[in-house]
């Protein structure tokens, strides 16, 4: 425990700037996610006849195992933190995908039609009805990929991306357990703050009139 | 105003929902369309807005194909009220209301302004503009829904069963209001249900449709005298052949003139003498000059006859009443669904004129049912 403390008190700065690439190389990633996987989501729910298709083979991809895609990317993209963001951004396009799908699928199928009647383009119906409605659901998926993500970013210092991983790599390869501890607890606590800033950032962005009421969508 | 020229949907499945309909609806006209489910209702309304796009034949609006029109901008200018809810949960009433003039771009300010106006017109206050629709009623959701319609005051509006999924009384109140407001604002409507009583209370004309045809286009008094055929008596359904009974057209001609009255400077002691005397357990009360104020029955009496009030301080003032120049086909059903005991009769003045019992409804109902000539139709009328 002694020499714990003392890694820390050491290697603190080091630990806040490893935790920050951390940080990076996850939102970065789940970032991406979002810009591609909320907008597919909803193409996906005007093509329904494919869209099982399409998740299905997003689900398939999602089973590899991550340092297999994260070699997989080496000779394509080289190392570093470009590659590392695009493996993992594979990660975070399942959820965020099937939120994004279910939420709009599951908007209330006369409501729509009642904005159609009133006259609203298709686009006026996404962004000032289904988006709003779907929030909360998409909102989960974002939560639950970035969460994912934090914890396997750590695998990203194999293919020299940086982060909390280095730590806990060098830990197991010379038997450190300051080390290991330096790397994981930081990634936990990382993962926590995360998914608590996210769940009041889900409640702020959905809309008001649809807060605490179960019949919203 | 609103044509319908040959008009035929054959839906993909080669299901023909609509057949070789010609309609023509004139400005400012109450038109009801009722027929058995899946007659092809919804369908022919949902082809005025395009929301279904005929398969033959051609609808115009003042004389314009609405095949040549921009679908869209289309839709903007025709009102629009479905059954279900259908007002956004995450817009606020005032922006639920302003939608469409959103969609046309009026300024803010106006937006605004046309949401108050219009709550005004169902008598709701307007604190409920920043209300969500979770926190109101059906009744009051709904109301909201038609005010959605009115917003950008469109000449013509489309209702496919607008009030359907609300409870009788609702209804009933809200039927009521709609009539009002659509005679006061000279809408043109095209109004889709399934109920007979809402298409004779709220129709100028009924339209009848069975599989996708027009069987019989009328005012509610020429259907209701003369049904095309058997299919269009038995939808009406004996019991409300009454109401066409030409002899008998409004409740001064079934009602009790003489009602137990009571002034409302008695005693309580006088009014139980009156009530013992005349074997009544309610007496209406009246001012001097013949007023209508309330009603005193014996449990209330009963309640406060230990001290010495009046009449006038324990009558009780909300009541429902007729007015004595309501015609019966609006009323009978009403009443008789409300499960009232009697409704007192007023003049316009609100002149107790007389009342109208439970009893005399259903002798009017039943005398026209078995003065009918086929006795043996009557096993399955409700009272
Ligand atoms: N989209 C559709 N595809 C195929 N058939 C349909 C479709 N919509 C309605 N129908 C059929 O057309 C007929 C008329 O339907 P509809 O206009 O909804 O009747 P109503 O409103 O009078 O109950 C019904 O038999 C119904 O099953
Ligand atoms: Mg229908």
């Amino acid at each position: 425990m002694d020499s714990v403390i003392k890694f820390l008190s050491q290697n603190w700065s080091e630990i806040l700037i490893k935790s920050w690439e951390h940080l990076y190389i996850s939102l970065a990633a789940v970032l991406l996610g979002i810009i591609i996987a909320i907008p597919l989501g909803i193409v996906l729910t005007r093509v329904p006849k494919i869209a099982g298709f399409v998740m299905g083979i997003v689900g398939v991809i999602q089973t590899f195992p991550s340092l297999a895609i994260l070699a997989f990317f080496i000779p394509v993209l080289g190392v570093g933190q470009v590659p590392a963001i695009i493996a993992l951004f594979v990660y975070a396009l399942l959820p965020i995908l099937r939120n994004t799908y279910i939420g709009v699928r599951s908007v209330n199928k006369g409501m729509l039609e009642a904005g159609r009647g009133m006259g609203m383009t298709s686009w006026q119906r996404i962004v000032h009805v289904e988006l709003p409605l779907a929030v909360p659901v998409i909102m989960a998926g974002v939560r639950l990929s970035t969460v994912y993500l934090i914890g396997w970013a750590t695998l990203a210092s194999y293919i020299g991306a940086g982060g909390l991983g280095d730590y806990i790599f060098d830990g197991l390869n010379l038997f450190r357990t300051d080390y290991i501890i330096a790397g994981s607890v930081p990634a936990i606590i990382l993962a926590l703050i995360a998914d608590l800033l996210l769940g009041r950032l889900e409640r702020w962005v959905t809309p008001k009139g649809i807060r605490n009421s179960k019949e919203a969508i | 105003m609103l044509k319908f020229d040959n008009v035929t949907k054959i839906y993909e499945g080669g299901k023909k929902a609509v057949d070789k309909m010609n309609l023509e609806v004139e400005k400012g006209e109450f038109i009801v369309f009722i027929g058995p489910s899946g007659c092809g209702k919804t369908t022919t309304m949902k082809m005025i807005n395009r929301l279904i796009e005929p398969s033959e034949g051609t609808i115009y609006i003042n004389g314009e194909d609405i095949m040549k029109k921009d679908p869209v901008k289309l839709r903007r200018s025709i009102g629009y009220v479905i059954q279900q809810i259908g007002l956004f949960p995450h817009m606020t009433i005032r922006d639920n209301i302003a939608l469409v003039p959103k969609l046309l771009k009026w300024p803010e300010s106006e937006r605004r302004a046309r949401a108050e106006e219009l709550l005004k017109l169902v008598h709701l206050p307007p604190e409920y503009l920043d209300r969500y629709p979770h926190e109101l009623s059906g009744g009051q959701q709904q109301r909201i829904g038609v005010l959605r319609a009115l917003a950008a005051d469109p000449p013509l509006i489309l209702m496919d069963e607008p009030f359907g999924a609300l409870d009788p009384i609702t209804r009933d109140s809200l039927q009521e209001e709609f009539k009002n407001l659509q005679q006061s604002l000279g809408k043109t409507i095209v109004f889709v249900t399934h109920d007979m009583d809402e298409a004779i209370q709220l129709a100028d004309r009924i339209v009848i449709m069975r599989d996708g045809k027009l069987v019989q286009v009328g005012t509610p008094d020429e259907i209701l005298r003369n049904p095309a055929n058997d299919f269009v008596e038995e939808f009406i359904g004996k019991e409300r052949l009454v109401q066409a009974r030409p002899n008998i057209q409004t409740v001064e001609q079934i009602m009790n003139p003489a009602p137990v009255t009571i002034s409302v400077d008695k005693s309580l002691s006088q009014a139980i003498e009156l009530m013992k005397q005349r074997r009544v357990d309610t007496l209406l009360v009246v001012d001097d000059q013949q007023i209508l104020q309330g009603y005193v029955d014996v449990e209330m009496i009963d309640q406060k006859r230990k001290k010495s009030y009046q009449v006038g301080e324990v009558m009780e003032t909300e009541m429902y009443t007729v007015k004595k120049d309501t015609l019966l086909r609006h009323t009978v059903r009403r009443i008789l669904k409300r499960g009232m005991k009697y409704v007192p009769v007023v003049d316009n003045d609100h002149r107790l004129a007389g009342i109208v019992t439970r009893a005399n409804l259903v002798d009017v109902v039943y005398d026209s049912i078995w003065g009918e000539e086929n006795p043996e139709m009557t096993g399955q009328q409700e009272g």
